[in-house]
């Protein structure tokens, strides 16, 4: 069967997938992490150097690698709505910058609790965790130009436009804080260390990974229903939508 | 195309096909809207000359307070001046961002520009260069001069010249984005310096590195070969990013 994709670059088209995606991505996410959670606190063994507090290695991975992609795919959208000038693109990219903040953010704080029973300390000026600090400042830097702009429309390519020159930026910022450590930090800490992980640890990472991507995509299709919702107000197919919803829910209550 | 070729077209301008004569003209148009609005900033920033003073004043004081903040020791001044110069230059260029385009966009000047024929991000281009003339050369002229507040020698002095001389124009052009994006926002500087400052962070690295190297008996090369490509490469990309901006900003 032919779908025409297309179709959905409508917000009147994509709201119900939306929402379907939503919910299923959302179950996912739950029986991924389920999983995930098993594997990573009860089946894998505990580290021979590192104990238990190793585990936290199950969220800080995913979040550090969603961080990252995140901004790919947010810059992907951004450069689809500044080409195509089209709505839907940037309320994606609109919708995947906060997601993509939290998990920059979560990156950092399970690092830091991982950081301080194994090397000691709280904050390294490692060339990963200054880089990740400066990925979870563009995106702020992005959310926050997105508020300070009061027309959507506006805000749409101004942010489009940030992202993008934060995407060229990214390499650039990575390889020269990687080099900058390289210069500056003697080998007092060793962050290179990879010591060879059991097959279950693997398997744990990716599962939580997997999770940690089917709930980026459940909760980015929820923010996007809802400023759909917002900017489409006052929209005849969304007001009969909601009519409709209402009517429902009056419905099953009396019933 | 090289100067034999525009001679020929001028020994032959009846013979030149119409293509040629309109890349010429282009070429011209490109050349003659960076000079004008190269030539309109500059008059304009030296009417308040009080405003450029300002801006170097606010360098010198920044540089001067971190002294004051850590140690007077020789020791401790020397390893902290290249960065502190550096931090402060990024400070001072942050600063003078919002001249760059605000008070054209206030009395609508800047809708004009857009709606001139020529080439918005040649336009834009003189603006960006005007900015640097007047805030980043200013800078990395008076930089060897504070730095020898900060026990730095000869050698080191010259390499801050240098770097500051390649790296403040990346500076100017990054942060000329970032000040089309913020025009008619809400927010101000608070908003410009966030989404500015991350992006200055491997010029910073670059530049104070380039300086460490010279005090540690390395060479700078690969740190200045970095900051040239930088600059070559934002020359060549900022102008069109940045002219996207002012007309988001105008939309």
């Amino acid at each position: 069967m032919l779908i025409n994709w297309y179709r959905f670059s409508s917000p009147v088209s994509f709201y119900p997938l939306a929402g379907t995606g939503a919910h299923v991505f959302g179950v996912l996410a739950a029986l991924f992490a389920g999983a995930g959670l098993f594997v990573a606190l009860y089946a894998a063994p505990t580290d021979a150097t590192q104990g238990d507090a190793y585990r936290i290695i199950y969220l800080h991975v995913p979040a550090a690698w969603m961080a990252m992609f995140i901004y790919l795919v947010m810059a992907g959208w951004s450069a689809a709505a500044l080409g195509f000038n089209a709505r839907l693109s940037a309320m994606m990219a609109q919708a995947l910058a906060p997601t993509g903040a939290l998990m920059a953010a979560l990156a950092l704080w399970t690092g830091a609790f991982w950081g301080r029973p194994t090397w000691g300390t709280y904050w390294a000026w490692d060339a990963r965790m200054t880089s990740t600090l400066i990925l979870l400042f563009l995106y702020l830097g992005i959310i926050a130009l997105r508020n300070a702009i009061e027309d959507p429309r506006r805000a749409d390519r101004a942010c489009a436009l940030l992202a993008l020159v934060g995407a060229v930026n990214v390499p650039i910022i990575y390889f020269s804080v990687r080099w900058w450590n390289t210069l500056h930090q003697g080998s007092s800490i060793s962050l290179t260390v990879a010591p060879k992980m059991a097959m279950t640890m693997v398997t744990g990472i990716l599962v939580m990974t997997a999770a940690a991507w089917c709930y980026t995509i459940a909760v980015t299709l929820m923010r996007v229903q809802a400023i759909i919702v917002e900017r489409e107000r006052g929209a005849t197919w969304l007001d009969s939508l909601i009519d409709l919803r209402r009517r429902d829910g009056i419905g099953r209550s009396s019933a | 195309m090289n100067s034999t070729d525009t001679r020929d077209i001028d020994a032959q301008r009846a013979a030149t096909s119409p293509a040629d004569d309109a890349a010429d003209d282009a070429r011209a148009s490109v050349l003659r809207a960076f000079g004008w609005s190269l030539a309109r900033d500059l008059r304009i920033a030296m009417r308040s000359k009080a405003e450029l003073g300002v801006q170097l004043l606010f360098y010198v004081i920044v540089v001067s307070l971190f002294p004051l903040s850590t140690s007077p020791s020789r020791d401790v001044l020397g390893m902290l001046g290249p960065g502190v110069l550096w931090t402060a230059a990024l400070l001072a260029s942050l600063l003078s961002l919002p001249r760059l385009f605000a008070s054209d966009f206030t009395d609508g000047t800047l809708e004009q520009i857009a709606l001139s024929p020529r080439p918005l991000p040649a336009l834009v281009s003189g603006k960006i260069a005007a900015h640097w003339l007047t805030t980043g050369l200013p800078v990395a002229v008076m930089a060897p001069l504070l730095g020898a507040q900060y026990a730095l020698d000869g050698e080191a002095l010259s390499m801050l010249a240098i770097a500051l001389l390649l790296g403040t124009p990346i500076l100017s052009l990054l942060g000329a984005i970032g000040a089309a994006l913020t025009l008619g926002a809400r927010g101000g500087g608070g908003l410009l310096a966030l989404l500015v400052l991350p992006l200055y962070a491997p010029v910073l690295i670059f530049g104070a590195g380039a300086v460490d190297a010279v005090r540690a008996g390395v060479s700078a090369s690969a740190h200045l070969s970095l900051l040239g490509a930088g600059l070559i490469v934002a020359i060549i990309a900022v102008p069109f990013a940045a002219a996207t901006a002012v007309r988001i900003a105008l939309d």
